[in-house]
């Protein structure tokens, strides 16, 4: 917008001529001083407003997110079959709603011998399903394929599907679980990458 | 009249913003500029506006909490009284949005807008495209049904692939280590204030660029762009043939305006809001979710790259196409401006939009992925078994009920993730398919340990007797000379 119409309030002259050069060093000192003063509050407020924003980075070092969570007895999950079951997040929100409900499959292959699966397809995360007859695991998104013990069979992912650590205590099956499993963040994923087919 | 005139030069004696107005709008532009195809660019801020509208209606009653949020959009559908309406005008408003900014973006670079003394605007534009994007998938997740809900986790999962701060990156934009209520929350906070505060400053700049820097001129083949030139020449044009842009060329936004916003309001009344689709329960497996439509294309390409490409084509590839956009006026800032001796740019915007029409085609039917209902709805046709043996039609269920169906058609029903086994037969020897069906390869899983011999031997059976009538199976003429059952070669079967 062209500012030459904004006229009525000019500076007088009177106060070019008074204005000395040691004045004009002296008010440029303050000013200087001043935005050093505003950089120091930027800076202290900076602390609280990283410190608050990342705070679901800081929270979840050390696997602070991941608990040990039951999935029911062991009897809920017959000997050489594969089920779907669901858990509850262990860390929680009050605006969470159903979101914190999990699934996840278990693979019972005997005796105290358990996988547990992420439901998460290990390409992008879509919800693989468990085929019975054909013995695959198929996701719905992009066509990636697993064999029953969780190897990649076919389809874009690199890798098999995602493992949550489990074992039995006092005849439940409980997993350590807590976090979305994604292909970058697998570390506390049980085992390294399943074999290949 | 008097009064209202009094009144009126009240405020602009404080306001003081007559003049420049009177200025801005009366800004003499090139006549050939009054022209149909340089109405986009307000009709994406025409859009835009209607988008602030709506969005802080919606916001009236739409809660933005993991737990109501699903609840909120039902009563905002079924319950408040043209909810519904307000809540298709913001989506249709969204789709129209997206499609207006990339016409307006095509337009402008087939018409060299970008060129000198225009870089900055083209750059703002393409931050400007960034942000619309960046509002269409966040407001995909306000929607919190499954597909948002599993759309993020789909986000989280390429975000999760940049090296070394990726897992970090995915609990920042999570709000925590799951999708949640924290998730909505803060895609909430980018959807309503983030991304629409820069949006208002950006188009605010972009048009004070428009204004100062003038209109493009209609490009004329031979017409060069020199920069030591080109605004003198600019400012030459606009007095010989120039005309005021109010009224000479504003009328025909206005009208594009208008029709736009009547048509999506058209849109919103016929088709009505979009979902939301299931409830973001986790534990609702049942889903196949899809991105909207301008995500399609994004949803074709991670099924069809092969996955060693994956990876590095997601996190390099926007990085190249958006240094490429925010180069170009300085790779080719100057030249020729019209479209008519610049074919590599005409070949470029045709390669482009067949390339993106082509995948947004392809994911509507979804070729990649396997029909998981198939095995259990989709019958084997009764022409293929019609004169089989026993042991063929004991392969037909075999068949069925392995859940081959989910990827591999027959007569144009089931899966298309495989390939369409109408005539296999022709294609492999029984050799072959025994082998493919034990092994698996190509992208085809091992059937070894699912199958007993008796089962693949029924199967392998019914296979092959897909072959079309009057096309021989293919056989290995091997067993002609080894086996004991030799064929004359050529011999009818």
């Amino acid at each position: 917008m062209p500012t030459s119409t904004f006229t009525p309030t000019k500076p007088a002259p009177k106060d070019k001529e008074v204005s000395s050069s040691n004045e004009i060093s002296r008010r440029g000192f303050f000013t200087k001083l001043g935005i050093l003063f505003n950089g120091l509050a930027a800076a202290v407020l900076a602390v609280p407003v990283v410190g608050f924003l990342a705070s679901s980075i800081t929270r979840g070092r050390g696997n602070g997110y991941l608990s040990w969570v039951p999935l029911g007895p062991v009897s809920n999950f017959p000997e050489g079959e594969t089920r779907l079951a669901t858990f509850r997040n262990p860390y929680v929100m009050p605006t969470d709603g159903k979101t914190v409900d999990t699934a996840c499959w278990v693979r019972h292959i005997a005796g105290d011998q358990f996988q547990v699966f992420a439901i998460n397809c290990a390409h992008l995360g879509c919800p693989v399903r468990w085929f019975q007859q054909s013995g695959l695991f198929m996701c719905p998104c992009h066509g990636g394929a697993y064999y029953r013990d969780g190897s990649r069979a076919s389809g874009p992912p690199e890798r098999g599907l995602f493992e949550y650590p489990n074992k039995v205590e006092n005849g439940v099956v409980i997993i350590q679980a807590g976090e979305l499993p994604t292909p970058g963040a697998v570390a506390f994923l049980a085992g390294e990458k399943p074999p290949c087919a | 009249m008097r009064m209202i005139r009094k009144i009126g030069e009240w405020f602009d004696h404080r306001l003081q913003l007559a003049a420049p107005i009177r200025e801005a709008v009366e800004h003499p532009v090139p006549r050939k500029t009054a022209s149909w195809l340089y109405v986009f660019g307000s009709a994406a801020l025409t859009v835009f506006l209607l988008q602030v509208v709506t969005g802080i209606l919606l916001a009236l009653i739409y809660v933005p909490s993991g737990a109501e949020a699903w609840t909120s959009l039902q009563a905002l559908n079924h319950d408040v009284t043209l909810g519904w309406f307000i809540r298709a005008m913001h989506g249709w408003g969204s789709n129209f949005m997206v499609a207006i900014v990339l016409i307006h973006m095509v337009q402008v670079f087939l018409f060299g807008a970008y060129k000198f003394p225009r870089e900055l605007t083209w750059i703002l534009g393409i931050f400007l495209l960034l942000m619309t994007l960046g509002m269409a998938f966040t407001g995909q997740v306000m929607r919190f049904d499954q597909d948002a809900y599993w759309g993020l986790g789909i986000g989280a999962s390429i975000a999760s692939r940049v090296p070394i701060a990726g897992p970090a990156i995915v609990k920042l934009m999570l709000g925590g280590p799951i999708i949640a209520g924290a998730t909505l929350s803060r895609f909430f906070a980018l959807h309503v204030f983030v991304i629409p505060g820069l949006l208002i400053g950006f188009v605010a700049l972009h048009l004070l660029m428009v204004i100062k820097l003038g209109i493009n001129e209609w490009p004329m083949p031979g017409r060069i762009v020199k920069k030591a030139t080109y605004e003198a020449e600019y400012h030459a044009l606009t007095k010989k043939d120039g005309a005021p842009f109010f009224p000479y060329a504003i009328w025909k936004d206005l009208f594009f305006a208008a029709f736009i916003i009547l048509a999506v309001a058209a849109c919103a009344y016929y088709f009505g809001p979009f979902g939301p689709t299931g409830k973001p329960d986790p534990t609702i497996i049942q889903t196949a979710p899809k991105p909207d439509y301008f995500f399609l294309w994004l949803y074709a390409l991670l099924s069809l790259l092969p996955p060693s490409l994956e990876t590095p084509a997601l996190l390099i590839g926007p990085v190249v196409v958006i240094l490429g956009l925010l180069l170009l006026p300085f790779l080719s800032g100057e030249g020729e401006k019209s479209w008519k001796r610049r074919p590599i740019a005409v070949l470029t915007v045709m390669l482009i939009a067949i390339t993106l029409g082509t995948f947004t085609h392809l994911a509507g039917f979804t070729p990649w992925s396997p029909h998981m209902n198939a095995w259990s709805g989709d019958p084997v046709p009764d022409r293929f078994i019609h004169g089989t043996t026993a042991l063929q039609r004991q392969g037909a269920l075999v068949f069925q009920v392995k859940q081959c169906r989910n990827c591999h058609s027959l007569g144009d029903v089931g899966g298309q993730r495989g390939p369409t086994l109408d005539g296999v037969a022709v294609r492999l020897t029984q050799d072959q398919l025994i082998r493919q069906v034990i092994q698996g390869g190509g992208n085809m899983p091992a059937y070894g340990k699912n199958l007993s011999p008796a089962e693949t031997t029924a199967l392998v059976a019914f296979l092959e007797t897909l072959h079309p009538a009057g096309q021989a199976p293919a056989r290995d003429a091997s067993r002609d000379v080894v086996g004991g059952d030799a064929k004359p070669p050529g011999g009818t079967q």
